[in-house]
């Protein structure tokens, strides 16, 4: 079975997940981004490397922050935008997926970014343009159910590469709600695939996959045990849905055991970065002392996301 | 009309015949085994030189999806499809819409299929009215009306009261309760097996947890009761031991193995491939095996297609909102050679499991073997020649299968129903 992300010529033609994706290309996205990230500050923001191309943001679940840094990016890469927000239009209406796709590719989309509730949905969308003959068409996955959110993967891995230079050396703890987190599955992907000797997970068994272990992580249950010496402490957002009930019993014991505080950070290196995907839940997941602490590097991830996400639909746009 | 079938190799695993032999038909019953009645005159010789003669398949799972669904597939087009996979008796799960729970739907189905005269259908009833869990079927009116067990289809029932109460009301007829062990609460919301290939997809996950507890469950509520229980379509290598176990505890138990099951594992799932989501999940690889081992060694006792046939639309979605189900009908034989090849065993034994024992399951007197007497229900296939699996081949409607594109062995010439040629191949 090809690697339905890469073209026959082994370049990058979509980007669906982190998982199986060459250590090399993921390597040269960031080497992309990096003067991206010099540009922002420039006064001139803009480049013509995706002018007259139409980038459809395709949204059938909510977001702000993604759409708006995958806009953004286009934008600065002069590419035509559209927003669409699927979940409140022509589904609704009983038109499937597939209509949906085959009705944009009509309006000349030159590249679909894709976020879906459901795992597995840029795949399809994906395998259906090179059903139909259309494969210069590119999709982005932007996040689909708990499957994988490849580009907040390669932001954190950018960040972490911009604080820490080299990845063969680190330890690394990724914290919370793996099981539901898209975010954690391309986190450990795009970490193991670099070559970090040891990736911890630390959380509830509840909120753990299934033989998490075979991702190539160390499970840990508590935060003493797991961030013991660490360098980089990745946060997992803890969706409301998920926190009274059978999975968690409260917010307040999450908290307890788990919540990121000034006190369980010192069991990190003393220059431990603390990373979070967002949006924050304040005395959740993280005190806000450590969030807005000077370990924390949670909004340099945001602007670092903008030069990633734009290296992404740069090098999917020059082929 | 009367029929001589010359040359062919018979294979009649009921009564343990594998030889050169020739069988004659007249009125729709097999008349002459190895030699010809007095007086015999064939008005038609099929020569099955190279050929395997063998009872007509039955299948313990077959959804034709009528009544309610005839927009994913009729009773023709299914027929039709088990004729072309020499499938000549099928048992029909009550999941249709209108669920089978009514006598007078029972007779209807029946009648149009005999109108259709092509495969005999076995209509499995509902255990409760809708399906539901709640209400006992009328399950004396149903066997009248044709039924010839009681199931729940993929409804599992939550009640474990109505669910000992039904087994104990089944047993006082002796009828046969088919089921599919599955924990609802276990299973919620999960669309593949609960292991490291869900876990890396972010697919929700039914745990081999599901199907244990419920079998526990029935296996303990039969012994209990009574009751004669078939499990259907088992998935976890672990059931086999607990089924076992209960056997020599004197529980009254058969099961069956969907086709699909000995052959694929949740690897093959791959990127997001719908057409393996199926209910049970394919469960890991070492399941895989011990269900491929417990079958040879007569722990599984039958084989079923599981055959459900999903429209194009409905398939083409991501794989949580994908339907699940797999066309099988007509890959019932040559997915059972397969498994056969694989554990080296005669053709015999292997044709065991899709013909006399499954006869025995759903109490099938008249087929499954070629007796002298019996229904001339006759599968002719050619062993050894393979044939690719691909949509155009296909006569079922639907045209959903893992195995498209791949080469699988067996191809049937002609398949008899009654005494009448159904079906032969181009």
């Amino acid at each position: 079975m090809r690697n339905p992300q890469l073209s026959k010529n082994g370049e990058l033609q979509h980007l669906l997940t982190l998982d199986g994706l060459p250590r090399s290309i993921i390597t040269q996205i960031l080497d992309t981004a990096a003067p991206f990230t010099e540009m922002a500050e420039r006064e001139v923001k803009k480049l013509p490397l995706l002018r007259g191309k139409s980038v459809f943001n395709l949204f059938f679940e909510n977001s702000t922050r993604t759409r708006t840094t995958f806009e953004i990016a286009a934008k600065r890469l002069s590419a035509d935008v559209i927003n669409l927000n699927v979940s409140t239009s022509s589904t609704k209406k009983g038109e499937t997926l597939l209509d949906t796709v085959d009705n944009l590719c009509a309006m000349q989309a030159d590249m679909f970014v894709v976020r879906h509730e459901s795992s597995g949905a840029p795949h399809l969308i994906a395998q259906h343009l090179q059903n139909t003959g259309r494969e210069h068409i590119h999709v982005v996955n932007a996040g689909d159910g708990r499957h994988a959110h490849p580009t907040q993967g390669l932001l954190d891995m950018y960040t972490i590469r911009h604080y820490k230079k080299e990845f063969h050396n680190l330890t690394v703890a990724i914290v919370g709600d793996v099981l539901h987190s898209r975010v954690a599955r391309s986190q450990i992907a795009a970490l193991t695939t670099l070559g970090v000797p040891e990736v911890r997970v630390i959380g509830p068994r509840t909120l753990m996959p299934t033989e998490v272990e075979k991702m190539g992580v160390r499970y840990c249950a508590t935060m003493e045990e797991g961030l013991k010496d660490v360098d980089v402490v990745m946060m997992l957002r803890l969706q409301n849905e998920r926190m009274n009930g059978a999975l968690l019993p409260s917010p307040q014991e999450f908290f307890k055991v788990w919540g990121l505080t000034a006190e369980k950070l010192a069991l990190a290196k003393p220059d431990a970065i603390v990373m979070h995907p967002g949006p924050m839940n304040r005395g959740v997941e993280i005190d806000s002392a450590v969030a807005d602490g000077n370990q924390a590097v949670i909004l340099p991830q945001v602007t670092f996301g903008i030069a990633v996400r734009m290296a992404v639909m740069s090098m999917l746009g020059s082929h | 009309m009367n029929i001589h079938i010359s040359n062919g190799r018979l294979i009649d695993p009921a009564n343990r015949i594998d030889a050169k032999q020739d069988i004659f038909i007249a009125d729709g019953k097999i008349v002459g085994v190895g030699s010809a009645p007095d007086g015999f005159k064939a008005a038609r010789t099929i020569n099955a030189s190279n050929l395997v003669v063998a009872p007509g398949l039955i299948d313990l799972a077959a959804r034709l999806r009528e009544p309610g669904f005839e927009y994913r597939a009729t009773l023709e087009s299914e027929l039709d499809a088990a004729m072309a996979g020499g499938v000549t008796s099928l048992a029909i799960p009550p999941d249709t819409d209108p669920v089978l729970d009514e006598p007078g739907l029972v007779e209807m189905l029946c009648y149009r299929a005999k109108k259709l005269n092509r495969a005999h259908i076995y209509p499995v009833g509902a255990l409760t009215i809708g399906l539901k869990g709640e209400q006992l079927s009328e399950m004396a009116e149903l066997v009248e009306a044709g039924c010839v067990a009681f199931s729940q289809a993929n409804t599992p029932i939550l009640d474990t009261r109505v669910l000992g109460r039904a087994m104990q009301y089944a047993a006082t007829f002796g009828f046969r309760i088919w089921l599919q062990p599955l924990d609802p609460y276990l299973a919620r919301g999960g669309v593949a097996h609960d292991g490291e290939v869900a876990s890396r997809l972010g697919l929700p996950g039914i745990p081999a947890s599901a199907e244990i507890v419920a079998l526990y469950t029935y296996l303990r509520l039969a012994k209990q009761t009574g009751a004669r229980l078939h499990i259907t379509r088992v998935s976890c290598g672990e059931s086999l031991d607990l089924i076992e176990h209960a056997r020599q505890d004197g529980v009254d138990v058969t099961c069956d193995v969907a086709a699909h099951h000995l052959h694929l594992c949740d690897m093959d799932i791959g990127y997001f491939n719908p057409h393996c989501h199926v209910v049970p999940p394919l469960r890991s690889q070492r399941d895989r095996i011990a269900l491929s081992k417990g079958l040879a060694d007569g722990r599984i006792n039958a084989i079923c297609s599981d055959h459900t046939p999903v429209d194009d639309d409905a398939k083409q979605a991501p794989f949580s909102e994908s339907e699940p189900g797999t066309t099988g009908l007509e890959l019932l034989l040559p997915l059972t050679l397969k498994w056969a090849a694989e554990h080296n065993l005669p053709l015999l034994d292997a044709l065991s499991r899709i013909t006399s024992e499954a006869a025995k399951i759903a109490g099938i007197a008249k087929g499954g073997h070629l007796s002298v007497g019996a229904r001339a229900d006759v599968c002719i296939f050619d062993p050894d020649t393979h044939q690719l699996i691909d949509r155009s081949m296909l006569r079922s409607q639907g045209k959903n299968t893992p195995f498209l594109g791949l080469e699988l062995p067996g191809k049937v010439r002609y398949t008899l129903v009654e005494g009448t040629l159904m079906y032969e191949a181009h």
